[in-house]
C-alpha cells in the first residue's frame, strides 16, 4: 500500500513497447533490509531499545538511487513531470518530441489505467513505455526501474518520465530523475501553488502551460509566478503553449541546456576517476 | 495526510525489524515527524492502534517526535523555524522562504520486551 495516500500496490502493470508480456509486480517479495540498527540493552529491564532511524519511505528511495546510479552512468537526462491531471502533459511531450528532432529520448508513461497516453506518445515514433498503477496515485522507484530496464536507453538520451496526474504524493516518492518539472495550466487557477506547495517546492521548473487561453481565462499570468515563487524562491518559470508553439523554443532550449549540464557532469566524473 | 497507510508503512518496517532481531514484543515506537510532513499526531495515533492489530506492535505505545519546521528566508538569509508552511520570515517578514527540513518520516527506534 502507498505509505503516503493509502492506494493500494499489488495492480502494477508495465507495458513494453515490443512485449505483450505484462509484468505484474506483487511488492510483498520485497523487503526494508536490515538497515543501520544498532542494539542497546537497558541494564533495568528485560526491555531493550532497538534504534532503527528508518525513513518510512527508505524502500523507495533505495530503488531511486539504484536508478540515479544507471542513469548517470550513461549521462541520461530523466524529467519527472508533475501535474494535475488535465494540466497537457502529453500534448506538451508530444510537441516536445516533434520539436527535439533526431534527439534519443525515451518516455515512461504513468497512468492508474489505459494504455492512450503511450499510445499518443508512440504515434510521434518515440518509445514508449506505460506503466499502469491499477489504485496507486503515483510512480515509485521501483515502477521506474523496470520501466528503464525495457527501454534500454542508450548514451546521452532525454527520458520522460510522466507521472501520474496528481499534485500530492509524486512530491514525497523519488524516481531517480535529475529534477522535476511541474506543469501548470492556466485554468487551474493562480491559488494552486500555495494549495499544494510540496510540489512546486520540490520541482526546479514550472511550466505554464495553455497560455492561449489565458485571455479568455480572466486570469492573472504574473500571479501565478507570484505564487510559484512564494513557495519556491529558486523556481523557474516558462509560459507556453503547447497547441499553438508560444514560447515551445525556449523549453526546447531549456532541455538541450540541461542535457549539455548532465554531459559536462559526467565528464567531470569521469576524469575524477 | 494519510495517516492509516503511513502506519501501514511502519508495519512493514517494524515486523522485518523485529524478525531480524528475532523479536516477538514490540512495546514502544517513537517516530519522528517534521511539522512540514503534512501528518495529523490524533489521526496516526487513531490509526496506529488499527494498523498494529494482530502485529508483533499490538498495543505498542506510539511516541511522535516533533521536529520544527525549517527554512531559509531569501531576503535577510537567516534560517528560521516557522509552523506553518505559507508563514512569513518570523525574522524579517518576507514571504521568500526555502523550506530546508520537517517534512521528515522517520521511525527512530524500538522498544521491545
Amino acid at each position: 500500500m502507498c505509505t503516503v495516500c493509502g492506494c493500494a500496490e499489488g495492480e502494477v502493470k508495465i507495458h513494453g513497447h515490443s512485449h505483450d508480456h505484462d509484468h505484474h509486480h506483487h511488492h510483498d517479495h520485497h523487503h526494508y533490509g536490515e538497515g543501520p540498527a544498532g542494539t542497546e540493552v537497558l541494564g533495568m529491564s528485560q526491555e531493550r531499545l532497538i534504534e532503527i532511524e528508518t525513513d518510512i519511505l527508505s524502500k523507495n528511495d533505495r530503488y531511486a538511487q539504484a536508478n540515479r546510479a544507471a542513469l548517470a552512468q550513461k549521462g541520461v537526462l530523466a524529467l519527472n513531470l508533475v501535474s494535475s491531471p488535465g494540466s497537457g502533459k502529453t500534448t506538451l511531450l508530444c510537441k516536445t518530441i516533434e520539436a527535439l528532432g533526431d534527439q534519443p529520448l525515451a518516455v515512461i508513461e504513468g497512468d492508474q489505467q489505459t494504455q492512450n497516453d503511450a499510445d499518443r506518445i508512440r504515434a510521434t515514433g518515440a518509445r514508449a513505455v506505460q506503466v499502469n498503477t491499477g489504485k496507486g496515485c503515483h510512480l515509485d522507484g521501483h515502477m521506474v526501474g523496470h520501466a528503464m530496464n525495457h527501454l534500454k536507453l542508450e548514451q546521452g538520451t532525454m527520458l520522460f518520465i510522466e507521472n501520474v496526474g496528481n499534485l500530492v504524493c509524486p512530491a514525497a516518492f523519488d524516481l531517480g530523475e535529475d529534477c522535476k518539472v511541474a506543469i501548470l495550466s492556466v485554468t487551474e487557477g493562480e491559488d494552486k501553488p500555495l494549495k499544494y506547495p510540496d510540489m512546486f517546492t520540490a520541482s526546479r521548473l514550472a511550466i505554464l502551460n495553455k497560455i492561449d487561453l489565458a485571455p479568455h481565462c480572466d486570469v492573472d499570468l504574473d500571479l501565478y509566478e507570484t505564487n510559484l515563487r512564494r513557495v519556491n524562491p529558486e523556481i523557474e518559470i516558462l509560459r507556453v503553449s503547447a497547441r499553438t508553439g508560444e514560447n515551445m523554443a525556449a523549453w526546447i532550449a531549456w532541455l538541450r541546456d540541461r542535457l549539455a549540464d548532465k554531459a559536462a557532469t559526467q565528464d567531470t566524473s569521469f576524469a575524477a576517476q | 495526510m494519510h495517516e492509516m497507510s503511513l502506519c501501514e508503512g511502519m508495519r512493514q518496517v517494524i515486523e522485518d525489524q523485529a524478525r531480524a532481531h528475532s523479536v516477538t514484543k514490540v512495546t514502544r515506537v517513537r517516530v519522528e515527524i517534521g511539522r512540514f510532513a503534512g501528518v495529523e499526531a490524533d489521526a496516526l495515533q487513531f490509526a496506529w492502534d488499527v494498523v498494529m492489530r494482530g502485529s508483533c506492535a499490538e498495543g505498542a505505545e506510539l511516541v511522535a517526535l516533533n521536529l520544527p519546521g525549517r527554512a531559509l528566508c531569501y531576503d535577510c538569509m537567516k534560517e528560521v523555524e516557522i509552523n506553518a508552511r505559507l508563514d512569513p520570515c518570523p525574522a524579517c517578514g518576507s514571504g521568500k522562504l526555502m523550506p530546508q527540513g520537517g517534512d521528515e518520516m522517520r521511525i527512530k527506534d524500538l522498544e521491545v520486551a
